[in-house]
């Protein structure tokens, strides 16, 4: 059951890692991001179909279009926005799979 | 990619909504033999790490830009199954959370960007990790090549739906041509992010990436000296 201690903390690094870099991505490099249209608008501008888009239910969501509702400056309101999709995201899907996970098992391999 | 409301009729969207549903419940007996002890917490992290990612829209011409979609980059990482349910947390939290993709679109967003992109990703991924070297470079550049086929793919599942059910009525032809071309240089992009973080996660832990796991046994192999008979040890 027990693993070599470095590669606990070898996977405990490549998470907090990961973890960081995602907050970082989401809630810093996001401001940097392109504002042109994405490729799917962009294409059903050109072909002529983009005022068929209708606004979703959930504009009204106080997160909605990556802002935070109520926080005057845009870059704060959007890296905001983005760090709590990212903590949603991860407890959601997190939480998910601990709930299907095989237990009891020390690794894949062991099956495969 | 991700499809507003309004876009597809009625008993187009609830006809992918009932496959997005399909395709999840299967995903959810899948995952199962995908997700042990060690791997549960990763999955959680990629899915957080495609929604951080897929906020970064990088240009691509033409006044255009586009964004990770992140199916084949989850799939390689956790596998084909766990991606699936990675990529429908992402898309239900932006739909519902940020308005980001429409809420009767949901279904055909998670057909598209869940299912489809997936499947094929993974299927290219197999099929040229089974007759590549099994290296790092050769898991990177079927990971890449799995990653690179997956948008254009999608974007014309998106043309083949809008056929069927597209509000506007437009020629399939011109929204053909219009999605192509763009997804193709969108599909650059998804291939060189996959290519990095897949580069750097099995750079540190090769082991955790499911992708990876005929390059271990490949190198356990190899390892193994010839010399030594199985029964010595």
């Amino acid at each position: 059951m027990s693993e070599p201690v470095g590669t606990v903390r070898r996977e405990r690094a490549l998470w907090v890692a990961g973890l960081a870099v995602a907050l970082l991505v989401a809630g810093v490099v996001s401001w940097y991001a392109s504002g042109s249209p994405d490729g799917l608008e962009w294409a059903a501008e050109q072909a002529g179909f983009l005022d068929t888009a209708e606004d979703s239910a959930a504009t009204t969501s106080p997160l909605a279009d990556y802002g935070v509702a109520g926080v005057g400056s845009e870059r704060l309101s959007g890296g905001l926005a983005g760090v709590v999709g990212v903590l949603v995201t991860l407890l959601v899907a997190g939480g998910l799979a601990l709930l299907l996970r095989r237990r009891g098992r020390d690794s894949a391999s062991a099956a495969d | 990619m991700h499809v507003p409301d309004g876009f597809l009729d009625a008993p187009t969207s609830a006809a992918t909504a009932a496959v997005a549903a399909g395709g999840v419940a299967l995903a959810l007996r899948g995952a199962r033999r995908e997700l042990d002890e060690r791997a549960a917490p990763l999955a959680g992290l990629t899915a957080a790490f495609v929604f951080a990612v897929q906020m970064v829209n990088f240009p691509v011409g033409a006044g255009t830009s586009g964004h990770l979609m992140g199916g084949v980059l989850a799939a390689v990482l956790v596998g084909p199954w766990t991606a699936v349910l990675c990529m429908t947390v992402v898309l239900v939290v932006q739909a519902l959370l940020f308005a980001d993709g429409g809420l009767t679109a949901l279904g055909t967003n998670v057909t598209l960007l869940g299912l489809v992109a997936v499947a094929v990703g993974w299927a290219v991924f197999r099929l040229l990790a089974a007759v590549l070297p099994k290296t790092r470079t050769g898991v990177l550049t079927a990971a890449g090549t799995g990653a690179f086929l997956s948008v254009p793919v999608a974007a014309l599942a998106f043309v083949g739906l809008f056929a069927v059910g597209g509000v506007a009525d437009v020629a399939v032809g011109t929204v053909a041509a219009a999605m192509g071309g763009v997804h193709v240089l969108i599909g650059l992009g998804e291939a060189a992010i996959t290519v990095a973080v897949v580069g750097a996660v099995l750079a540190v832990r090769p082991d955790l990436v499911h992708g990876a796991r005929a390059l271990r046994r490949a190198t356990l192999l190899a390892e193994r000296p010839a010399s030594v008979p199985a029964g010595a040890r």
